[in-house]
């Protein structure tokens, strides 16, 4: 599955530019300590978190994530949705909370 | 010269904060100590700072009013400012972004306010532990609009820091002093974290007992001993 797949389904809405849309997700990772994130998740992954700090697209980066989805509809700052466009990272907004995510990306056939 | 500091103590108004840390314990023990400096930083609030000063006047000790804010991360800052007027202003700011929940003093203990004679003279009913809804570059914001200064707390710690939160250092934030807790070993942690070294590291206690204050253990270098000095050296 491809970011952008996830784009066209109506719960997901991409806030950032078109660039990076055809990676492929090839994992999902939910957690929002970001140390923890940057030694435990992994390139290709899809990654959910509550952080909205511009820190969280430095860390995509480092790791190479599809993309960020943010869940339950919160706020994000302007700087990081700009530092996402600069580095190509997706950011998805979506009003699902995370288990709604896992379950939908499930019957997307990821697993 | 070299002065002894404790930038980091909770009196009785924090929760888990030791009923016995009141005003005239904490200055007292800081004297007898030998501290030069402390500051009295307890969680989100800054309502016991005014007692805490008045206690020292004249005793040749200097006391800075903060607050160790959270913030919407989950990331703890020690936040220092020259007066109590500016930090009483910045505890407004925090007041209103803090939830509208009501402390459970069975869980987090009472939050007491104290007068200079250490008499309890009201309780904070707010819950002062959650996280203000002010975000890490709003509170650098506010507090280098009042001419405050922040201190990162416990950065080697894995939970409410920085580094554990956030994973490193934002670079866009004016930082030049970072705290780490009392049992760290500094040369093990710079080890790991080599990046860090260009940053200026002062230990504190995070004391919520009296037995927590440190002694004359972690110093800075000032030109005077005052305030405005003390400023300049964390800045």
């Amino acid at each position: 599955m491809q970011v952008k797949n996830l784009i066209e389904k109506e719960k997901f809405k991409l806030i950032t530019g078109e660039e990076g849309i055809t990676a492929e997700i090839e994992g999902l990772y939910c957690c929002d300590l970001l140390s923890w994130v940057m030694s435990h998740a992994k390139g290709g992954d899809a990654w959910i978190t509550v952080q909205t700090h511009m820190n969280i697209v430095a860390v995509a980066s480092l790791l190479d994530i599809s993309c960020i989805i943010i869940p339950e509809s919160i706020d994000i700052d302007q700087k990081t949705i700009d530092k996402a466009k600069e580095e190509n990272i997706p950011i998805l907004s979506t009003n699902l909370n995370s288990y709604e995510i896992f379950c939908e990306m499930y019957e997307s056939g990821l697993r | 010269m070299k002065i002894a500091v404790d930038f980091h103590i909770h009196t009785a108004l924090s929760p888990c904060g030791d009923e016995d840390m009141t005003p005239n314990n904490i200055i007292n023990m800081c004297i007898l100590k030998g501290l030069d400096a402390i500051a009295i930083t307890d969680h989100n609030s800054v309502e016991n700072c005014i007692a805490c000063l008045q206690v020292a006047k004249n005793k040749g000790i200097i006391v800075i009013p903060g607050m160790e804010l959270q913030t919407k991360e989950e990331v703890h800052l020690i936040c220092l400012f020259k007066s109590i007027d500016k930090a009483l202003s910045f505890q407004k700011l925090v007041y209103d972004k803090l939830p509208v929940k009501e402390n459970n003093p069975k869980l987090f203990g009472r939050q007491l306010i104290f007068n200079k004679k250490d008499e309890v003279v009201g309780e904070n009913k707010r819950m002062l532990i959650g996280s203000s809804n002010l975000s890490i570059n709003e509170v650098f914001h506010e507090v280098e609009k009042r001419a405050g200064i922040i201190i990162p707390a416990h950065v080697d710690r894995n939970s409410y820091s920085l580094i554990g939160t956030l994973g490193f250092i934002p670079k866009e934030l004016s930082i030049k002093t970072l705290e780490v807790s009392k049992t760290c070993n500094l040369n093990t942690f710079l080890d790991k974290y080599r990046y860090l070294r260009k940053y200026q590291f002062i230990q504190s206690s995070d004391a919520h007992y009296l037995w927590d204050i440190l002694e004359r253990e972690n110093f800075i270098e000032v030109d005077q001993k005052n305030i405005g000095s003390i400023f300049e050296s964390l800045r």
